[in-house]
């Protein structure tokens, strides 16, 4: 598998399209606490950038590399080379390049104008963004043969989890807040890894308030130690699931 | 040395493969013949693992291929149309698929040093001709010494000085005892290689015969002429 990860990564760290992402983050960030005095003006549109174009990003690209690498995994298949290995070869190439380029543009700004704590908690969940999204676009790469249907699946994905899914939690927040719904809000905050990471991060930088009601109701929840750990596993298996129904799909497909 | 058993492969609703029963064994070099879309490739592809069969196993040296990958170290396989990491280089892709198969013996560089890989080295796959990916593919397909040959239409796209190559080299490996799958359309160039032919038609097993005894049954003086008999009879 690492002898094939070696070509996976080299190929993507030559792609244009990743050196274009990296600038634009490091652009954006580095921008974005220059232009505010006020450094926790700064963070909030980093963390913007985050939650709403690392997922983008992420989920776009690994759509089009898994359909573009679709002679590489031919020409591996024919081989003495497990399946498994293949995509998971892929699979971690596409996950690290993701990440290095979030960190080489998110993290150096964030390291020097935030405190390390915050900027820790920030490019965890950054990463581990990435690294989620990588698995759901290889979910919907495996199960659309179309590229183009995959691709769209892959965006639908996204403006799901990274804005319908807010609006939707919100709505049922607003209809039903004579009830006590708390509990259940807070559950269904569980079923979005870009939410989890939105709440994660808010709690960090104490701008809970920005939440109102439901915001206390997460500090009880997500603000102890035991709630960070419970919301970092969450996002684990955020990582794990798409990725190993992908992986069951991928090994029965007909190539 | 390869067993097929009742292999049935349905594409939505295209019956590609029917209860296909073959049996192939060592030193027999087989043509695999039948019109356009009749399920040859897909039965290649089923014994390489590249397509799962919906019934049916397939057995190699009496094991069964499902979910294995080991056996493919004795298998050389040569494309139809090779499809190539693009940006990827001639030396890069030898070089993986050597590392992949680190510890099979020596390697065989005839074709390599034939078909002048050398210089090629340092291209990259999209700027090679039809017929130069071709020659990669069959560089790679013979370059570790399998057991096994499977070859889909491998000279086609290939000019005749590299096909000529390439038709010696079948035959010498078919004298040193392994076992060939070859599909083609063009007759007259199966008729020094093979020694057996498998016919299919709408994925089932029309025929399958050693060359000589199809030869005798048809009347016809070359392998062929005794094919074409074969097509327009099954064709009435």
């Amino acid at each position: 598998m690492i002898r094939i990860l070696k070509y996976v990564v080299i190929d993507i760290v030559k792609n244009k399209i990743i050196i274009a992402y990296t600038l634009m983050l490091a652009l954006f960030s580095w921008s974005a606490f220059g232009l505010e005095d006020n450094t926790a003006k700064g963070l909030l549109t980093v963390l913007n950038l985050v939650l709403l174009t690392v997922p983008l990003m992420s989920v776009l690209f690994a759509t089009i590399y898994v359909y573009n690498s679709g002679e590489f995994i031919e020409l591996l298949v024919s081989q003495p080379v497990k399946r498994s290995a293949i995509w998971r070869a892929l699979f971690s190439g596409l996950s690290l390049s993701m990440v290095m380029a979030f960190l080489t543009g998110v993290g150096i700004p964030l390291l020097v104008y935030t405190d390390v704590g915050t900027a820790l908690i920030m490019l965890l969940s950054g990463s581990l963004l990435s690294v989620i999204f990588v698995a759901i676009a290889f979910l919907s790469a495996v199960i659309a043969r179309d590229k183009a249907k995959g691709i769209g699946v892959s965006i639908l994905l996204w403006l799901y989890f990274a804005l319908l899914f807010d609006g939707l939690v919100l709505f049922l927040f607003f209809q039903f807040a004579d009830y006590p719904i708390e509990k259940i809000v807070v559950l269904l905050s569980a079923l979005s890894p870009v939410d989890l990471c939105r709440i994660l991060i808010l709690l960090r930088l104490d701008v809970s308030a920005m939440m109102g009601y439901t915001g206390a109701v997460f500090k009880n929840f997500f603000g102890s130690n035991g709630g960070l750990v419970v919301s970092f596993l969450l996002l684990v298996l955020w990582v794990i699931m798409p990725f190993y129904f992908s992986l069951r799909r991928f090994k029965k497909k007909d190539l | 040395m390869i067993t097929i058993k009742d292999i049935s492969k349905r594409f939505g609703k295209l019956q590609a493969l029917d209860k296909v029963n073959l049996q192939l064994h060592a030193s027999e070099c087989i043509a695999l013949i039948g019109p356009n879309g009749c399920g040859k490739t897909t039965l290649i592809k089923i014994i390489l693992g590249m397509v799962r069969p919906d019934a049916g196993t397939v057995l190699f040296k009496g094991k069964d291929v499902r979910n294995e990958d080991a056996y493919r170290r004795q298998i050389g396989y040569m494309p139809q149309i090779g499809r190539y990491p693009e940006h990827m280089t001639v030396g890069q892709i030898l070089d993986m698929i050597k590392g992949i198969r680190s510890d099979e013996t020596a390697l065989d560089l005839e074709l390599y040093d034939q078909f002048g890989m050398e210089e090629l080295l340092q291209k990259k796959m999209r700027t090679l001709s039809g017929g130069t990916t071709q020659k990669v593919s069959a560089v790679l397909a013979f370059l570790f010494r399998p057991q096994v040959l499977i070859l889909d239409e491998p000279t086609a796209g290939l000019d005749p000085v590299a096909a000529d190559l390439l038709k010696e080299k079948i035959i010498k490996e078919r004298n040193a005892g392994r076992l060939i799958l070859i599909t083609s359309h063009i007759l007259s160039e199966l008729e020094d290689l093979v020694s057996h032919v498998v016919f299919l038609q709408e994925g089932k097993l029309m025929l399958h015969k050693s060359a000589l005894a199809l030869k005798s049954d048809t009347g016809a003086n070359s392998l062929a002429q005794s094919i074409v008999h074969l097509l327009k009879n099954v064709a009435t």
